[in-house]
């Protein structure tokens, strides 16, 4: 069901959330549009509900009211299953955590999700790679590589699968300043040349800046612009 | 200090109560296996023994007529008047019960009412209606007696114990004497016993009762089986506390940087251990005896109709054995948490706070060459070893090297099968099985165990059977055996059976010595019956014409191998007669050495010896009708014939107990290590997650997740009952071929089963998925807040 025209890749309406066994909602009454290749920065003090509010568009979490479209797919009525198909083929998650999976190599990793949304092209894989630097770390396994290079696979693995909508979760809040620059850059880059939509959550608000569109989550409300 | 460092410690158990579960349920559960099957043992031999110490067997030496008859009153007369130190016994059955009696003047001490508590009377034993002396249910069935009863549980299940003189009214054999008790010091003076009494001869005093020796086998196998269950037990006790203590070093290095002394905190933790080891063991011998009521029953079933001996079907509750329960659980504790408190005192101050993987195979390749190694050296011990001792080093070797063998194995299986895999979902499968190996390597451990037992224990008992009816069959061929009262007797049976009957085949034997050992000499007459079913394992092409020529012996594997009388060595027969070994047989459950010659040959050195039991051929279908006519004709009562076709059923009805008790057995081990992986895979539910949420998030539903760790348990462990079946069937030959050889001195041969082997397998799988099924259920039904927790950036 599209709701905006074509171009509107993420659509939020009125969405409430209340965390289990908390008395009051984390946020109520949200409601947000992201176009196609637009890139958004999601600021707010820890706890505010940046990250639930990800990944209730991720399909990893439902609201208690309200809906979220994705690609033109309404998530309210998915049960677990369509949920999954979700999160294997249009929208692709980046973790604080980089949460590889520590049992494949490299090469595994960065071609995993794309194989499993059936989208796997070796060629793209290796291009990847190549430009995020792993060429040479294609056979390690995971807990051989440092933090940076831990997450260029995590960023490989999600734009491997081309998703239409990325979702990066403090991408580089375990990196120093100059590792976290450069990750954050190439990964601009690469989502930017996909034409994919990114939301990026963030405490920073050095990186917040440098996208072309913010937004503060406090006291449960979004609001538009610069933090407060 | 103490009580604030105990107070913190304690909280670990308080937080984790599944964990605290599995190291007490592991430890029970262990000693449980362990105790039961001892309980059964000590019960029998407690009963083997009542049985020897009654009836003077293994502590003094005895005089029995030569060729096994009655002793005359007269000739016990001639013996004490000549200085013989000797008490008279007589013994017969009233019913199912064993009727003893004793001759309390003459007996030594230890035997007889003396020994028999304070109820013990001499005057009232001896005079009027007399006292019997038993259990009370034994007594029970004798209360038509009119002789006082009196409650002796010391005294052997089904056993009874009186004077003789009521012994010989009650039995109506007056005068008559089984055999002679010896004082074990005897006047010098005495004249030689050839001299008084020719016809007697003296059996050396045994280190055991026949009973015991018989059964040895029987209780070997049940002990291997409860020690084998006790391991697996550990196992679980192993994981348990290893988990405990990787989940607690970042406390422990809180409590050394706050200034708790090291060796105040080791201290404490194992008096921690202590504690928990002695609930787990109370709580396991307890099951322990649980297990044993449910088993005795079947047990002594088992042993009355396989050896007839007599054991209660009811268990007591003995110190020795429940403070051996004990001890065994304590021990168990000590084991597996020795490596556990070593690292610990080890560990360095500032060393990492995060628990490690807390069962990574540390030092991996130290153990797979450690695993090699112990195989190696099995089949060292295999090929060259020599002894029991040997023997059960071997077995020992074989085990502990092929658990620790299991997870390297592993390991290479399933890299094979993640290269080989083309789908994404399969590669990452096989991946994710074998990084899960280190974690569920000690419950895939204590399943393999599991399982080698069985195939090892149920391959054992299977041969058993298997040879011993095949055994049955060659020395029961003849249809219908009959034994004789007297000499008369048996010439009358000869001559009403004489016509109707395809052969009449005697059985001769005599008490003597050869080669330096006890044996039976037998005369055999030359026969089809014997040409055709008797399989040798060894002898000479002609064997049979020879034998029939007077030429030679055959020998039992016994007196082979304890005699050391090979083929051509050469066997005194009598003081007489030296003749060389033609052929070696078989001769299964039978402590003694046995010889047999032709019946000429017997005859010349033995003319004395009349045959008093007859094997007879006739066509099955007129073994009835042969029973009515030597029943009429000869008087000859039922009770003194059996067909082949009733021996064989009642051994079959028997083997059928005895799988009874190995089937529980088997079916409990199976279930401690299907407890140890459930218990194994409910800890790793909560570390996995970190590894499940990533693959959750990338668009697998949790309900897949679940079903492929279903099949995943269910794929390791067929990978490890692939390793079970050969491990276990080189247990059943180091039973059968190392052990029992040694132990008894008879080889079983080993026969392959292989339905039993798939069922078994079947049932492992079984065990494996009900294992991973509660875990799998809860991951499926996981609320995704708690695999979003592994996202979380505040954890």
């Amino acid at each position: 069901m599209p709701l905006k025209g074509n171009t509107m890749l993420l659509s939020l309406r009125h969405v409430t959330k209340t965390y289990p066994r908390a008395e009051t909602a984390v946020f109520r009454q949200v409601s947000l549009d992201l176009d196609a290749g637009e890139m958004l920065a999601l600021t707010g003090e820890s706890g505010s509900g940046k990250s639930t509010l990800l990944h209730l568009i991720g399909g990893l979490d439902t609201a208690d009211s309200g809906s979220v479209a994705v690609a033109g797919i309404d998530l309210t009525p998915l049960d677990d299953a369509g949920r999954a198909a979700l999160r294997r083929g249009t929208v692709g998650v980046i973790f604080q955590q980089f949460n590889l999976i520590p049992s494949l190599t490299v090469a595994a990793n960065i071609a995993f999700q794309a194989r499993l949304s059936g989208r796997h092209d070796p060629d793209r894989a290796r291009m990847l790679a190549e430009r995020l630097g792993l060429k040479d770390h294609l056979d390690k396994h995971p807990e051989q590589l440092s933090g940076g290079q831990q997450q260029r696979v995590a960023i490989a693995r999600t734009l491997a699968a081309a998703p239409r909508l990325v979702l990066a979760d403090e991408p580089t809040g375990n990196l120093d300043e100059a590792t976290a620059d450069t990750v954050f850059a190439l990964m601009c880059e690469l989502v930017s040349e996909t034409g994919a939509g990114l939301v990026l959550v963030t405490h920073s608000q050095r990186l917040a800046a440098r996208l072309g569109r913010r937004l503060h989550l406090g006291a449960g409300q979004l609001i538009e612009g610069l933090a407060v | 200090m103490t009580g604030a460092v105990l107070s913190a410690l304690l909280g670990h158990w308080r937080r984790n109560p599944l964990q605290l579960f599995t190291l007490l349920a592991g430890l029970a559960l262990g000693t449980a296996l362990w105790s039961g099957v001892q309980a059964i043992n000590a019960e029998a031999r407690a009963s083997y023994d009542a049985a020897a110490a009654t009836l003077g067997e293994g502590s003094y030496g005895q005089i029995v007529a030569r060729d096994g008859g009655e002793i005359g009153q007269e000739t016990y007369v001639a013996l004490r008047r000549g200085g013989w130190l000797v008490s008279p016994v007589v013994e017969g059955r009233l019913g199912p019960v064993r009727i003893i009696g004793i001759e309390p003047l003459t007996a030594p001490r230890g035997v007889g009412p003396l020994g028999l508590g304070e109820q013990a009377d001499l005057g009232a034993f001896l005079t009027g209606e007399g006292q019997i002396f038993g259990r009370a249910d034994t007594l029970a069935q004798l209360a038509e007696t009119g002789a006082r009863l009196v409650d002796a549980p010391d005294v052997a299940p089904a056993t009874a114990i009186m004077d003789i003189g009521l012994a010989q009214r009650l039995l109506g054999r007056e005068g008559r004497i089984d055999r002679l008790i010896l004082a074990p010091d005897q006047p010098l003076s005495r004249p030689a016993l050839s001299t008084l009494a020719p016809d007697l001869v003296e059996a050396a005093r045994q280190d055991g009762g026949d009973v015991a020796r018989l059964t040895d086998s029987f209780h070997l196998n049940l002990t291997a089986f409860g020690l084998l269950s006790f391991v697996v037990g550990l196992f679980i006790v192993h994981g348990a506390i290893g988990l405990a203590f990787e989940q607690r070093r970042p406390m422990v290095r809180t409590l050394r940087a706050l200034g708790v002394p090291l060796r105040r905190l080791i201290a404490l933790m194992a008096l921690e251990l202590v504690g928990l080891g002695l609930v787990a063991g109370l709580a396991g011998v307890a099951l322990g005896y649980a297990v044993a009521a449910a088993l005795l029953p079947d047990v002594a079933a088992t042993l009355r109709g396989l050896y007839g001996a007599d054991v209660s079907g009811q268990l007591t509750l003995r110190p020795a054995w429940w403070l051996s329960g004990l001890a065994i659980a304590m021990g168990g504790t000590a084991v597996a948490s020795a490596g556990a408190l070593l690292s610990l005192a080890r560990m360095p101050l500032l060393a990492s706070a995060h628990p490690r993987a807390w069962a990574m195979a540390r030092g991996g390749v130290r153990l797979a060459v450690l695993a090699v190694a112990l195989l190696a050296l099995a089949g060292g011990l295999a090929l060259w070893g020599r002894g029991l001792l040997a023997g059960f080093a071997m077995l020992a070797a074989l085990l502990v090297g092929g658990a620790l063998v299991l997870p390297p194995l592993l390991g290479q299986a399933l890299r094979v099968a993640e290269g080989r895999a083309t789908g994404v979902l399969a590669q990452w499968f096989w991946a994710d099985t074998r990084q899960q190996i280190p974690g569920l390597s000690l419950s895939l451990m204590a399943l393999l165990l599991a399982m080698t037992a069985n195939v090892g224990v149920s391959t054992m008992v299977s041969s058993f059977r298997l040879t011993f009816t095949g055994f049955l069959d060659q020395r029961l061929a003849s249809e219908l055996y009959v034994s004789a009262s007297d000499a008369a007797q048996a010439a009358d049976i000869v001559a009403v059976a004489g016509a109707g009957v395809k052969a009449i085949l005697p059985i001769l034997s005599v008490e003597a010595k050869a080669a330096s050992q006890p044996v039976e000499v037998y005369g055999a007459r030359d026969h089809a019956t014997y040409r055709d079913n008797w399989q040798l394992l060894r002898s000479f092409p002609d064997v049979w014409d020879r034998l029939a020529q007077g030429e030679g012996v055959l020998v039992n594997e016994q007196l082979y191998r304890r005699g050391g009388v090979d083929l051509g060595a050469l066997v005194a027969v009598s003081p007489r007669l030296t003749l060389p070994v033609l052929g070696i047989y078989g001769d299964y459950g039978n402590p003694l050495g046995q010889v047999i010659v032709n019946e000429a040959v017997f005859a010349g050195q033995f003319p004395d010896v009349v045959a008093l039991r007859f094997g007879l051929r006739v066509d099955p279908s007129e073994v009835a009708a042969l029973r009515k006519t030597l029943r009429d004709q000869a008087g000859v009562p039922e009770s003194a014939m059996v067909d082949q076709a009733a021996i064989k059923a009642l051994s079959l009805s028997v083997f059928e107990r005895t799988f009874t008790v190995t089937t529980a057995l088997n079916v409990l081990t199976l279930a401690v290590a299907g407890f140890a992986m459930l218990m194994s895979l409910l800890t790793l539910a909560t570390m996995r997650l970190p590894q499940l949420a990533p693959v959750w998030a990338l668009g697998l539903t949790r309900r897949k997740l679940a079903l492929l760790d279903l099949v995943r348990a269910v794929v390791l462990a067929a990978l490890t009952g692939a390793l079970a079946l050969p491990l276990g069937l080189a247990l059943a030959w180091a039973l059968l071929a190392v052990v029992n050889v040694e132990a008894f001195g008879w080889r079983l041969p080993m026969y392959l089963f292989p339905l039993d082997y798939l069922r078994l397998g079947g049932l492992a799988l079984l065990a494996a998925a009900l294992a991973a099924l509660w875990p799998a259920w809860r991951l499926s039904q996981m609320p995704p807040v708690q695999l979003l927790g592994v996202f979380r950036n505040e954890r």
